[in-house]
């Protein structure tokens, strides 16, 4: 089935391959950048409460 | 009754309950993307009029979808936030916004691909596709809103008014293919009565929606406990969360 | 001595039009700059009559667009400087009646001071006497909902640094269905087609802004003075 007029979908290739990458891309990105965010609130988050214990210690 | 309603209230709850439902999420959705992405790539006829260039609707009718949903979730989360101020609604509106503009991104920029060989031009200044660059922009101007207040709350609270008056824009852009000519093609799928698509082409395209929503559900849980944890930076439970 | 619902409302209004007149630059400078705006286009792009008339439509509402956009940081700002908006919203008379009066008296000063100089504008772009009656009247209900619609973003930017940026960021996408219905209609209007569809749509536009607008406005100057 993954024949040549797979890759050149019927002539539309260039358009239709970007198409795809692009929303790949974004699928990505919001996966990366999602996962970053909750590191970086973890961080703060542990940062945070460490501060608070060495001020009541 | 009113049980769930309330422990959806609570920030160590709607953390865990997060925590639990983003592998689920997420696998279904690999699942539902990678099957709906190849048999409506390879597998799918070819459109009669389109060739196969329209097999760019795989990713694109999605796109647009999540984009209108994520930001009614956005302002319906903010709505309830407001009403009953519950402020995990505001976390979960503040979680959506980056999500659903990527996804407005991601539509307009398909949208404009397969307009080059369908319509002969990238854009076209018509009903739907301007309607779907303002969305983008007031999700731009609720993302930039939130931030502007020295007090995060106070920014939550301006947030959650902006995306509910903007949430109008939304119908609008919904029946703008119903209510004017457009170059747009009309409801193929969400009509009454039979969808105008044979099988072969419509299951892909519902797996993908599916998909998609299942992705949208994983990341909002990701992003809603960075949301969590920054709001709740102080409180007690935070400590034990941080462990796992 | 308790002030009634009308009295408070007529007090306020006559408060912000005294105001608005005792400093006559703050009134004109939007005009001129309307009028400057709509003679950039011109000179810019060309001076041909026909083709000033094609463009005319848009190049008067972008032009009235960006000029009521200019006297909207104003709308609560010296207000929320000197505490004068604070007192008004602990005064007991409902901060409703308060948004309603000011805006109006916003509207007043600005849009409909912009749709009485519209002619003059219309003259310069080539727009046919025929259509300054859609024009004008088009102008009116575009610049009274844009004054609303700019309440609630003043309402949520007043006291923020750098909020008349946020102010336009805003504001403009929420105006872009009436830039669409506005320019639409004058541009039917010239070209002597029925501009009754757009006008009925600016129409109905207008008056759900008016009625829900204060609502939303009055929340965000709630948000924003808590």
């Amino acid at each position: 089935m993954i024949s040549s007029s797979f890759w050149s979908m019927g002539g539309y290739a260039r358009y239709v391959w970007p198409c795809v990458a692009f929303v790949c891309t974004v699928l990505a990105w919001n996966l990366w950048s999602a996962r970053r965010y909750l590191a970086a609130a973890r961080q703060r988050a542990a940062r945070a409460l460490a501060m608070a214990a060495s001020d009541s210690a | 009754m009113w049980t769930w309603f309330y422990r959806l209230a609570s920030p160590p709850y709607v953390y865990r309950v997060a925590a639990a439902l983003t592998p689920w999420f997420l696998t279904l959705a690999a699942i539902a993307i990678g099957c709906g992405l190849i048999a409506g790539l390879a597998f799918a006829p070819p459109d009669y009029q389109q060739g196969d260039a329209f097999r760019i609707i795989y990713v694109h009718a999605p796109s647009a979808w999540l984009s209108l949903f994520a930001y009614t979730t956005m302002a319906l989360a903010g709505g309830i936030a407001l009403i009953w101020r519950i402020k995990m609604g505001h976390a979960v509106a503040a979680a959506s916004a980056p999500i659903g503009a990527s996804f407005t991104l991601a539509a307009l920029v398909t949208g404009s691909l397969w307009g080059r060989p369908m319509w002969g031009t990238y854009w076209a200044w018509d009903p739907r596709l301007t309607s779907e660059l303002i969305l983008l922009f007031l999700y731009v101007g609720v993302m930039a809103l939130r931030p502007a207040f020295e007090d995060p709350g106070r920014g939550d609270r301006a947030a959650a008014l902006l995306s509910i008056v903007g949430v109008v824009n939304v119908p609008i852009i919904k029946y703008s293919v119903v209510w004017w000519n457009s170059l747009h093609q009309g409801a193929t799928v969400a009509k009454l009565g039979k969808p105008s698509m044979p099988g072969s082409m419509l299951w892909p395209l519902l797996t993908m929606f599916l998909g998609f929503m299942l992705f949208y559900g994983a990341v909002l849980c990701i992003r809603l406990r960075g949301e969590v944890l920054n709001r709740e930076r102080q409180a007690v439970w935070v400590r034990e969360a941080l462990k796992s | 001595m308790s002030v009634g619902v009308w009295e408070a409302f007529v007090l306020v209004l006559r408060r912000e039009l005294c105001l608005s007149f005792r400093r006559p630059d703050q009134l004109i400078q939007p005009l001129v700059f309307f009028l400057i705006v709509t003679t950039l286009f011109p000179l810019g792009l060309s001076v041909q009559l026909s083709l000033l008339r094609e463009m005319a439509p848009g190049v008067l509402w972008v032009a009235a667009l960006l000029a009521s956009l200019l006297s909207l940081d104003a709308l609560f700002k010296s207000d929320a400087d000197d505490g004068t908006l604070e007192q008004l919203a602990l005064s007991g008379q409902g901060l409703y009646v308060i948004v309603l009066a000011k805006t109006l008296a916003h509207w007043l000063v600005s849009g409909a001071a912009l749709v009485l100089v519209s002619p003059v504008v219309g003259t310069a772009l080539a727009i046919p006497l025929t259509a300054f009656a859609t024009m004008m009247l088009s102008l009116g209900m575009g610049t009274l909902t844009l004054s609303w619609l700019g309440a609630i973003g003043a309402g949520l930017t007043v006291g923020l640094k750098r909020g008349n940026v946020l102010l336009s960021l805003i504001v403009l996408p929420l105006a872009m269905p009436l830039l669409i219905f506005g320019a639409g209609a004058t541009d039917r209007a010239i070209s002597g087609t029925s501009a009754a569809g757009a006008l009925y749509l600016l129409g109905a536009l207008c008056v759900l802004t008016c009625t829900l607008a204060p609502f939303a406005a009055t929340a965000a100057l709630r948000i924003t003075l808590e």
